[in-house]
């Protein structure tokens, strides 16, 4: 019997070139790539290791977006993932992370039963890492997060893994199925290889209707949270700038100064 | 996994049934969490916002831990919520999910809030799911009055206030959290379901003057809870050999960046620090080069910082790493580029070669008294 593995991953806006207007605090899409979750290519990597070992593994990608979040079907498949579904529709629009859950739990229960489920931890733009656990919770399957190493017993069945805390780790096995958020410290995600684009691997586009989810528990509307304002910080005014003919000189300088303010 | 189950919706119920506000007060070991009194701080900010008969509550989760009561107490809980057995020992999502769930369905809160760490961040969203209701995630600043929001606006935002009504009461607890990496911060409201839930970064909230001997209710919850219940085993709980860093707790802090040009750059930093009774940070780039350990990162995935003085040496200042320092009183930065980001939001900008100014910094360090001295009768 294969292993079944499905992927959640998101579509972002790079946030290291993004830029916000000021005035509206809204973002300033135009020209700003749009990436795989870098959590959750480590995620899929994790999957794609279990399937370079055990090469009946089944690996389903699936992403909730707009339609150009088709990209990233193809750049995981590219990886070697098996299937990509895409979920798309204006119903779901705008839904925070409770409803984001509500239509990938109805999506995952359309593809069927699991071994594993991977996420990232968090994604860049939304940065709440709360889809992974609310949606373990509707599927009512275990979790573990933070995921920095990750080992499949013999078995199929048993998973030990180390789950990364503040100041150590913590060593846990569970049983399949699961779901897990992988981290970064988990493994280098592979790059593409062409080839793997053409064999026959699937991609569908399933609306809300497809998955059978119900609306009143998706989108802005049904949302428990709502954006009350959004905006970017305060500039803080510019600073002093300390300056001096030697560095001895700016080190005393710098020492005054910090005097002054009665913080040494 | 089961069958497939009839999707609920938010809980509408009677919204005023809501009363209190709730901090998780997260022990590990026996040991409370700082972040725990941080809250239970802020809960009080919130608390008097709300009315005079709101309270707040630490709500202790584990194993012998009756100790715990009074450091919540000394710190200003007014009530402890105690909820104890053998199985809920050591933190795992199922047990904690399932005690602390049932007990918000029977004392209904108001408000809960959990520290933003490893383990509130995979607990709330799970308790939130199971209670279906929003969660705001990893938040910087809380409000309940309008009023008090806008005066934060004011103070510290680009928003325009001008459509913000000060005696709004309708939109309940404000809370706002960064997004995109600390470009944009978003106040979000969850006006329709209760509790309303967040998870809060550790470092940000302010603890209350401790109050030894302080006293308060205790209510002991009898949590209904079986092996079965629990579905992962944790096998061990490892803390890493190397020191612990307590970067939130640091004065001042001295961080090093890729501008070291290599690890043993850290050497002078750790120099530093030391003579400046400073712990020793960095940024992600400096870690990702394997110049130092994960744990002494600075930034939106390392630790929140708040200290005193934060010396900025060889860090550009990507928003990643200001997302996690911003807030610290007073920033120095040593850069050899005038025009790095890190300049922007320095209080003190020292433009030049970090190798040349921090061994000065470290020779002249014990003499700043004097040097102050002599700078004001100059003055005078
Ligand atoms: C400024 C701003 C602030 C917000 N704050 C909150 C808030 O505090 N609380 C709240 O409930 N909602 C909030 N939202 C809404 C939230 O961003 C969306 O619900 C989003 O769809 C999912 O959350 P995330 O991006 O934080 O994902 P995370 O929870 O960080 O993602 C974790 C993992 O879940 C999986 N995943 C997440 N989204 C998808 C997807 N679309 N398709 C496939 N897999 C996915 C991925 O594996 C991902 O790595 C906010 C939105 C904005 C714009
Ligand atoms: C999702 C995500 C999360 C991230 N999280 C974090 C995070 O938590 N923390 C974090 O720090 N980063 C984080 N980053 C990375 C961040 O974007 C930057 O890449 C990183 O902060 C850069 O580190 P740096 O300033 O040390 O290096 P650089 O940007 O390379 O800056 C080096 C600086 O050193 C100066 N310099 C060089 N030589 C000298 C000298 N001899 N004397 C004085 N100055 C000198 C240079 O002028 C330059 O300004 C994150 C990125 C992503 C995408």
């Amino acid at each position: 019997m294969a292993f079944k593995i499905i992927v959640c991953a998101k579509q972002v806006p790079d946030t290291n070139v993004i830029k916000i207007n000021p005035k509206t605090g809204t973002l300033i899409r135009e020209g700003v790539p749009s990436i795989l979750n870098h959590d959750d290519a480590n995620a899929l990597e994790e999957a794609l290791k279990i399937k370079d070992q055990y090469p009946d593994t089944h690996i389903t990608v699936i992403t909730m977006g707009p339609p150009q979040a088709n990209d990233l079907l193809f750049e995981c498949i590219a990886m070697g993932a098996d299937d990509g579904i895409l979920v798309s529709d204006r119903a779901v629009g705008g839904s925070d992370t409770w409803a984001t859950s509500n239509t990938l739990e109805a999506a995952v229960r359309k593809v069927g039963d699991f071994d594993l489920l991977w996420c990232g931890r968090q994604a860049i733009d939304g940065d709440t890492a709360q889809v992974g656990p609310q949606l373990a919770e509707k599927l009512g399957v275990p979790q573990v997060t933070y995921v920095q190493e990750f080992e499949l017993d013999k078995d199929m069945k048993t998973i030990t893994v180390k789950r990364q805390m503040e100041d150590g780790y913590e060593l846990i096995k569970l049983q399949t199925p699961c779901m897990l958020t992988a981290i970064k410290e988990l493994n280098s995600p592979r790059y593409m290889y062409m080839s793997g684009i053409f064999a026959d691997k699937t991609m569908k586009t399933w609306n809300a209707k497809d998955i059978e989810v119900d609306l009143n528990t998706v989108g802005l509307e049904a949302s428990p949270t709502n954006v009350f304002r959004s905006f970017t910080p305060a500039p803080k005014g510019k600073g002093i700038v300390i300056t001096g003919d030697t560095e001895k000189e700016i080190a005393d300088n710098l020492l005054v100064n910090l005097k002054e303010k009665q913080v040494i | 996994f089961g069958a497939i189950k009839e999707v609920q919706t938010g809980e509408t119920a009677d919204l005023s049934d809501y009363k209190h506000i709730w901090v998780f007060a997260e022990q590990r070991k026996g040991k409370l969490m700082n972040v725990a009194l941080e809250l239970i701080g802020e809960g009080h900010r919130l608390a008097n916002e709300i009315s005079a008969d709101t309270q707040v509550c630490a709500v202790l989760v584990g194993n012998k831990i009756d100790h715990l009561a009074a450091e919540c107490f000394a710190y200003g809980a007014d009530k402890v919520i105690m909820i104890q057995d053998p199985l809920l020992e050591q933190y795992t999502t199922d047990g904690y999910t399932k005690v602390i769930t049932d007990a918000i369905h029977e004392m209904k809160p108001e408000i809960v809030l959990y520290g933003a760490t490893h383990i509130g961040r995979d607990l709330a969203p799970r308790i939130a799911a199971r209670c279906n209701t929003g969660l705001t995630a990893d938040c910087t600043r809380l409000d309940v009055k309008v009023s008090s929001y806008i005066e934060f606006a004011k103070k510290k935002t680009t928003l325009d206030i001008s459509t913000l009504d000060p005696e709004d009461t309708s939109t309940g607890i404000k809370q706002t959290r960064p997004a995109f990496g600390g470009n944009l911060m978003a106040t979000i409201i969850c006006p329709n379901t209760r509790p309303q839930m967040s998870t809060v970064r550790p470092g940000v909230m302010q603890k209350r003057e401790k109050v030894e001997g302080a006293t308060g209710e205790i209510v002991t919850y009898k949590p209904t809870i079986a092996k079965s219940d629990i579905h992962i085993d944790v096998v061990d709980v490892v803390k890493s050999a190397k020191e612990l860093v307590s970067l939130t707790d640091a004065d001042i802090i001295c961080s090093g960046g890729r501008g070291l040009g290599d690890a043993s750059g850290f050497k002078l930093i750790q120099e530093f620090a030391d003579k400046v009774g400073g712990v020793v940070g960095s940024s992600r780039a400096a870690v990702d080069a394997g110049w130092i350990d994960q744990s002494h990162q600075v930034g939106q995935t390392g630790t929140t910082v708040k200290p005193k003085i934060y010396f900025a040496c060889g860090i550009s200042g990507a928003i990643q790493h200001l997302a996690g320092m911003q807030t610290s009183d007073y920033i120095v930065a040593i850069n050899k580029d005038a025009d790095c980001p890190m300049m922007e939001v320095a209080d003190f900008c020292i433009v030049g070669d970090l190798y040349k100014v921090i061994p000065q910094i470290i020779a002249e360090w014990d003499k700043a008294e004097d040097l102050h001295d002599a700078a004001t009768r100059k003055e005078a």
